[in-house]
């Protein structure tokens, strides 16, 4: 079997990845640093060729962030969605260093919109990249070669191997000509992922249910080095059926919808499910906690599939979306088109409809339109759905990412399951995430624990290094 | 059948682009797109001539091939600008016999009009290098004149039907002065903060903004010698020809510099532009317009090189002959662009200004 020597190899390649291997190298320059992605270079930079934006704190408004931002408000809110199963700690850590994100991303090549354009009420709390994620994930590639890191397309790392305390080698498919190789190096740093797009994992997580999940990202995040952590004792956290699960069209493709098959219209009307119910207030809160909870509300109604259904009076007050709705001119014919119990559906609605109290409808407040004397109330946006065409957006469980993974100190260093520290093995980004979420999202996170967690992991591995024989 | 899948496949990309949105602060497309929830092909008309093909967002998207949502607004809005070239020209059935055999009809009208100057003035010369020793004033003036007329007639027909299709309306002064402010500076072609675009390949460049310019300068500049000669000539009875140091000259050896590196720069970029961003059926125009370009400028720089040698009435009826033929190529070659690409951003401007 072939056997290659680096200093530092990096394995994953997207924005935990690229920031590590990036700062690794920049630490010093001499270092023979390798970046393992398994996936062809078309589809390189994992999630985050899906993300957006970059959430971070400031005290005064920049050239990408409106107003101000504090830590303090930027933990509360991470508190608010995840129900207090964050990590205050670890927190407030990563959300101390966002600012110093920022700059080391612009530092880098990636562009970030003015901060005056656009989806203005995000401003304030994420910088936005210009051009969505994969301008990030090829920003930092472009970056990585010209610092001289060598970058390995579709070698896929199966395996990892440990002496003692010390990761030696990696196993590494090289998928073009189907060989095994062998990666060695003083240092490792897994930043590859989570396991969502591993079906078989994630029915042994979810049982059946997840049959019906569709995945939002990368099909090439398979949770090969979390099984190998796993397997050699590295102290795993977190429950897997934690993640990120958002409400998306159920026609969206299996693997790699994106930002694209999100339904936003959900806050605007009723959702019912294939029995033709309700099963949750629509209107408790909007952007961006709504994402972050429906789609584990979807998942566990029957077939994980549900409907929203609005009428014509709101068309204008959502984003429009990948697939077009569903229109139909009556509720029956709504009823037949998705398979639902006329006469329930009827039912539904009507006493949703008589339920209404008339307030004043502001979509982008939480405004005084709520229904009274339903077991579930609909506490904000409540309008009621009389105006015909009628539309209808059936709704699956999109897995976005997951949180179970390895425990890592504050240098990036992975845990050992006796709660040693292993001597050089480190982990940034959403193999990490689950350090400081256990549940639920904000929107912006994920890229400011990758992109703060991937600089540590890279400037701490070459420390760790030094004093190594 | 297949042009209507042209417009089909962009449309379905917008609904995409639509629904994503993380382009937004690429150039005028995206903003633009956004104002609409449904498209039609007037929109898209408009949407791909506010393009410039600069293919940053080609390589940003998440949903380019060999993504199933299969989105490349580079190439496919490049499509949808050739169909709309074609479809507002005027007279119609001109744009077809080029679109068909931009090469051969380019290249028979060129040999039919030296062969007719051959005809008409074989056996004149000239020693002191005057060009109407070999042909005459009032016959090289009235043809270009009738041709020129004829051509502008074409164009102007060609831009109202564009502007009338696309909804151009309640334009203002300052947007007029904002959109020629932004066509000048060819505004989108520098990229965010004028660190370029993708073009020709992914690495980030102002290459081909540096060329366009003087593409588009060179042709102002040629332009403007033009008129200041027939002003001299008419006005000042000052005749041709002209040494360097008179305007009329000056500003025609610098066009002709310009527009012969310009068009042979882009040339090139286009041999080597990324083959994802670009629509095969409409490159040959675009080579032809192009090429016919710098032979223009080329046979007008030789003209005055081999001024004094024995081959300039050769070369008079060359440069002459590429000319009357460039002219009649304008209405319908990748020269209406420019006017479509003025219009387009002229309602862009409009309409942001009024919303």
């Amino acid at each position: 079997m072939q056997t290659k020597e680096f200093d530092v190899i990096v394995i994953g390649g997207g924005n935990a990845a690229l920031c590590a291997a990036i700062s690794a190298k920049e630490e010093n320059k001499n270092l023979k640093v390798a970046i393992l992605e398994s996936s062809p270079k078309e589809w390189r930079g994992g999630n985050s060729q899906h993300t957006r934006n970059l959430r971070s704190m400031h005290d005064a408004p920049t050239d990408v962030l409106t107003d101000a931002y504090s830590e303090d408000e930027f933990f509360d809110d991470v508190f608010k969605v995840t129900k207090g199963q964050t990590n205050e700690e670890y927190a407030r850590f990563v959300i101390s260093h966002t600012p110093q994100a920022v700059e080391f991303a612009k530092k880098h090549g990636v562009r970030f919109q003015p901060s005056m354009r656009g989806t203005l009420h995000l401003g304030r709390t994420n910088a936005f990249f210009l051009g969505g994620g994969k301008s990030l994930v090829n920003a930092y590639f472009t970056t990585a070669k010209k610092l001289g890191i060598e970058i390995f397309y579709e070698f896929e790392a199966l395996d990892l191997i440990f002496e003692a305390d010390a990761c030696k080698e990696a196993l590494v498919l090289d998928k073009k000509n189907n060989q095994e190789v062998k990666f060695r190096a003083k240092v490792f740093i897994i930043a590859s992922g989570g396991f969502e797009s591993n079906l078989e994992w994630l029915e042994e997580a979810w049982g059946e249910k997840a049959r019906n999940f569709i995945i939002r990202g990368t099909k090439f995040n398979q949770g090969k080095m979390l099984k190998a952590l796993q397997k050699n004792k590295a102290q795993i956290i977190g429950d897997p059926t934690q993640g990120h699960m958002v409400a998306i069209d159920a026609r969206t493709p299996k693997y790699d919808g994106g930002i694209a098959s999100r339904v936003d219209c959900v806050s605007l009307g009723i959702v019912v499910n294939k029995d033709a119910q309700r099963f949750y207030d629509e209107g408790e809160d909007f952007w961006p906690k709504r994402y972050a909870i429906w789609g584990r509300l979807v998942a566990n109604q029957e077939e994980q599939i549900a409907y929203s259904i609005t009428d014509s009076k709101v068309q204008s007050c959502y984003m429009p979306s990948l697939f077009p709705p569903i229109v139909t001119n009556s509720i029956e014919e709504l009823a037949q088109k998705m398979k639902l119990d006329e006469k329930k559906l009827k039912q539904t609605i009507d006493e949703y409809n008589q339920s209404v109290v008339a307030g004043q409808f502001n979509h982008t407040i939480q405004d005084n339109c709520f229904t009274k004397g339903l077991k579930i109330e609909k506490t904000h946006w409540a309008l009621k759905i009389d105006t015909p065409p009628f539309y209808c957006y059936p709704l699956r469980p999109g897995v976005t990412f997951t949180y179970m993974g390895v425990k890592v100190d504050k240098t990036a260093r992975v845990y050992k399951d006796d709660g040693s520290l292993f001597e050089n093995l480190f982990a940034a980004g959403e193999i990490m995430a689950g350090n400081i979420l256990t549940q639920g999202y904000v929107a912006g996170f994920g890229m400011s624990i990758g992109t703060v967690f991937g600089r540590l992991a890279g400037e701490n591995a070459v420390k760790v290094m030094k004093g190594l024989k | 059948m297949k042009i209507t899948r042209i417009y089909e496949d962009a449309m379905k990309s917008c609904v995409i682009c639509n629904s994503c949105r993380y382009c937004e602060g690429l150039c005028a497309v995206f903003p633009a797109m956004e104002k609409k929830r449904v498209f039609n092909l007037q929109d898209m008309d408009y949407l791909a001539n506010l393009c410039h093909n600069c293919s940053e967002c080609f390589y940003d998207c998440q949903y380019a091939p060999p993504h199933e949502f299969n989105v490349s607004i580079p190439a496919q809005f490049a499509a949808l600008r050739q169909q709309s070239y074609k479809k507002y020209a005027f007279p119609n059935f001109l744009s077809f016999i080029f679109e068909k055999n931009a090469f051969i009809s380019a290249l028979l009208l060129v040999v039919l009009f030296f062969a007719g100057f051959y005809l008409a003035f074989a056996g004149k010369n000239s020693q002191s290098g005057d060009f109407f020793d070999i042909m005459p004033y009032t016959y090289m003036t009235s043809l270009f004149s009738i041709v020129g007329i004829l051509v502008l007639i074409a164009l102007i027909v060609g831009i109202v039907k564009y502007a009338k299709a696309i909804e151009l309306k309640n334009v203002s002064f300052s947007a007029f002065i904002q959109t020629l402010k932004d066509a000048l500076s060819l505004k989108y072609l520098g990229g965010h903060k004028n660190e370029g675009c993708t073009y020709p390949n992914e690495t980030r460049s102002n290459v081909r903004k540096i060329f366009h310019h003087l593409t588009a300068y060179g042709f102002i500049f040629c332009f403007i010698a033009t008129s200041l000669g027939a002003f001299y000539h008419h006005f000042l009875h000052i005749y041709a020809p002209y040494d360097l140091t008179q305007f009329p000259k000056l500003f025609g050896f610098i066009g002709g510099i310009f527009l012969c590196i310009g068009t042979l720069g882009l040339l090139i970029l286009k041999l080597k532009a990324d083959k994802k961003l670009i629509d095969k059926e409409s490159v040959g125009m675009d080579y032809v317009f192009i090429l016919m370009l710098f032979i223009v400028s080329f046979t007008g720089l030789l003209l005055m090189f081999f001024r004094e040698s024995e081959y300039l009435a050769a070369l008079l009826w060359l440069h002459l002959s590429c000319i009357l033929t460039f002219f009649i190529l304008l209405p319908y070659s990748k020269f209406v662009h420019m006017f479509y690409r003025f219009t387009a951003l002229l309602k862009y401007n409009t309409e942001e200004e009024q919303h």
